[in-house]
């Protein structure tokens, strides 16, 4: 620990005013700037009208009578339980899928090693550069025919298109670090293929998992262009699509609720995202590297 | 066979002969087949069967409700002369370049203020990844309010508290000022990204190499240059790619604020494919505008394998 400190000491050769110019004022802009929005929503949802709209007589930046109304309204007036349950069984069911496929595919790229994988691996990488925005019109006819349009199982279909690419690179990285002695051991024991991945290799590769797990929990809980596109009764909305489509009417805003909406979607993937932060950035950072 | 519930017998040396099932799926070349099953099955009919059609589609005048004939290229010629539509195409390259430029430009930075020894790195680093965690349209109607033409808090702070203006900006009321607006908040949304995915590159770069530039007498910006940025270079040239695809396809943040106006100038090829095929219900101009956008990204993916295979080059060809 010191030995690093005194690093910084050296490497930085800088007085101290010098560094609060260099470093400390700028990071405490940085994250000012990035974490005013998160702010400005709170407070705008715990705000009754009178002082949201009245910038003279209350200052804008506090709160000074706070409320619930805008979010007893978005819970118990709007179908917001019914859209976070959507979005949770779409979010955990696409993710569960992906996984399955996506260990099995990397295991057998990674692993098995037969003729071919680095090509397979290769391709699977470019389909992770196909964006949605090209795929939703096709996709769209196809789900019409398959007679999914309006039903959840049309996202938890469409939605491994970007989830496996990800996950199997992610899982490829992971099943890279185990040692392939491991394996061997356990052949010559006589266990077989599937046994091996069962009971030596997923249990190495948990923390793999779990970071393949909840990203892809979050990019589907974010997912917005197919949900968009494929979904049309109001009650099947995921959050993101109904509170832009369901709670914005007329051309007066209720940017109560509006506010209050944001922040009650997002809190699910922001409280998900502080229980495995390490997870995440290992996996965002591992997953750029490979 | 030993039942499981008697406790007593821990190891039964008799081992079943292994039946058909086990037998084959102890074939590699059936565990193979098997194993890619899933993942390969599920990319082929949602991905690679959809890009394919929706080529096809920009082909024919297939509407909502109504299939299509071949229509040659009269989606394409009818969009050569569509002002809209250059428009669009004009705001997207605008967009991306834009964005991507600043988003790397205060990116770096912030990955190099990370990077030096400064407290509670690892809540800072956490922190700074909510604008890039929370979904992005919810964020985006943060902005929306943000922009707001009579409520706007930064209209507020630049009038009423630091009298830098007389008049409340109208950020999504003209053009110009919603296609800033925009790429201020795609900047937003980007800049956790790029600084988290280039502070791992930069904690890859052994402190040894400063520390003999410093013996050698290098300035700050000599360091940056000669040993930060070429070692940076090879996942600096990824993230660019992904970062670029993914601004250039971008829909979710125009969506959200704009929807394409005021006169269409902030639609993106995205949202104007989205519009034309989906509420309006030309699938076949729609995927005709979808489709536009593939050359662009075939050109960032050639991009990132170069940049790839350059990285191969720089460590001796020991990176497989």
């Amino acid at each position: 620990m010191s030995n690093s400190t005194e690093e910084g000491a050296i490497l930085s050769w800088q007085s101290a005013p010098r560094r609060l110019m260099t470093v400390y004022l700028p990071l405490a802009l940085f994250v000012f700037v990035l974490l005013f929005p998160f702010y400005w929503m709170t407070i705008t949802t715990f705000k009754p009208n009178a002082e949201l709209y009245d910038y003279k007589n209350f200052n804008p930046f506090w709160v000074v009578h706070p409320t619930l109304a805008n979010i007893n309204k978005l819970l118990f007036e709007t179908a917001y339980p019914r859209w976070l349950m959507t979005t949770m069984l779409v979010a955990v069911c696409s993710t569960v899928l992906s996984i399955f496929a996506s260990v099995l595919a990397a295991y057998a790229i990674q692993r098995l090693r037969f003729r071919g994988s680095n090509v397979v691996g290769l391709a699977i990488y470019i389909a992770y550069l196909v964006p949605p925005s090209i795929l939703f019109i096709p996709l769209a006819t196809m789900v019409f025919q398959l007679g999914l349009f309006d039903s959840p199982l049309a996202l938890i279909l469409t939605y491994p298109t970007f989830l496996i690419p990800f996950c199997t690179w992610l899982l490829i990285g992971y099943f890279k670090s185990i040692p392939y002695e491991l394996e061997e051991c356990a052949l010559i024991d006589g266990a077989s293929r599937l046994q091996i991945l069962r009971r030596i290799t997923l249990p190495l590769a948990v923390p793999g998992l779990i970071s393949a797990g909840i990203f892809s929990f979050t990019l589907s809980w974010n997912e917005f262009i197919y949900a968009l596109a494929f979904i049309s009764s109001s009650e099947k909305k995921t959050v993101p699509v109904a509170i832009l489509t369901e709670l914005v009417q007329g051309d007066v805003y209720q940017w109560g609720s509006l506010m209050a909406g944001s922040l009650l979607g997002s809190l699910p993937v922001a409280i998900f995202y502080s229980f495995f932060v390490d997870y995440y950035v290992s996996s965002l950072t591992g997953a750029v590297k490979e | 066979m030993a039942d499981t519930t008697t406790a007593a017998v821990p190891w039964n040396p008799k081992r079943a002969a292994p039946g058909a099932l086990a037998r084959l799926l102890d074939n590699k070349a059936f565990l193979v087949f098997l194993c890619l099953l899933p993942a390969v099955g599920l990319l082929l009919v949602f991905l690679t069967y959809p890009l394919g059609l929706g080529i096809w589609l920009a082909f024919t005048d297939t509407h909502i409700g109504r299939g299509g004939v071949f229509v040659g290229f009269e989606n394409f010629e009818s969009l050569w002369y569509d002002n809209v539509f250059w428009n669009a195409v004009f705001y997207t390259v605008f967009y991306t370049a834009v964005a991507t430029v600043l988003k790397f430009g205060l990116g770096l930075w912030l990955a190099l203020l990370l990077n030096e020894n400064v407290p509670f790195k690892s809540l800072i680093r956490a922190i700074i990844l909510m604008p890039w965690i929370v979904p992005t349209v919810l964020s985006a109607i943060a902005f929306w309010w943000m922009f707001d033409a009579q409520f706007s808090i930064i209209s507020y702070v630049l009038v009423d508290v630091l009298g830098w203006r007389t008049s409340y900006i109208d950020f999504l009321g003209t053009p110009w000022h919603a296609r800033w607006s925009l790429v201020f908040a795609n900047v937003w949304r980007g800049i956790p990204f790029v600084a988290i995915s280039l502070l791992a590159g930069l904690q890859t770069i052994s402190p040894s190499l400063y520390e003999a530039a410093l013996l050698d007498g290098a300035s700050s910006w000599q360091r940056f240059r000669k040993i930060t940025a070429p070692l940076l270079a090879p996942i600096l040239s990824v993230v660019l790619t992904f970062s670029v695809l993914f601004t250039f396809t971008d829909f979710q943040l125009v969506y959200a604020i704009t929807r394409g106006g005021p006169i269409n100038s902030t639609h993106l090829m995205a949202t104007l494919a989205f519009q034309r095929g989906i509420p309006g219900g030309q699938l076949g101009e729609g995927a005709a505008i979808a489709v536009s956008m593939i050359p662009f990204l075939i050109l960032a993916t050639l991009f990132s394998y170069f940049a790839l295979s350059n990285r191969k080059w720089q460590q001796g060809g020991s990176d497989e």
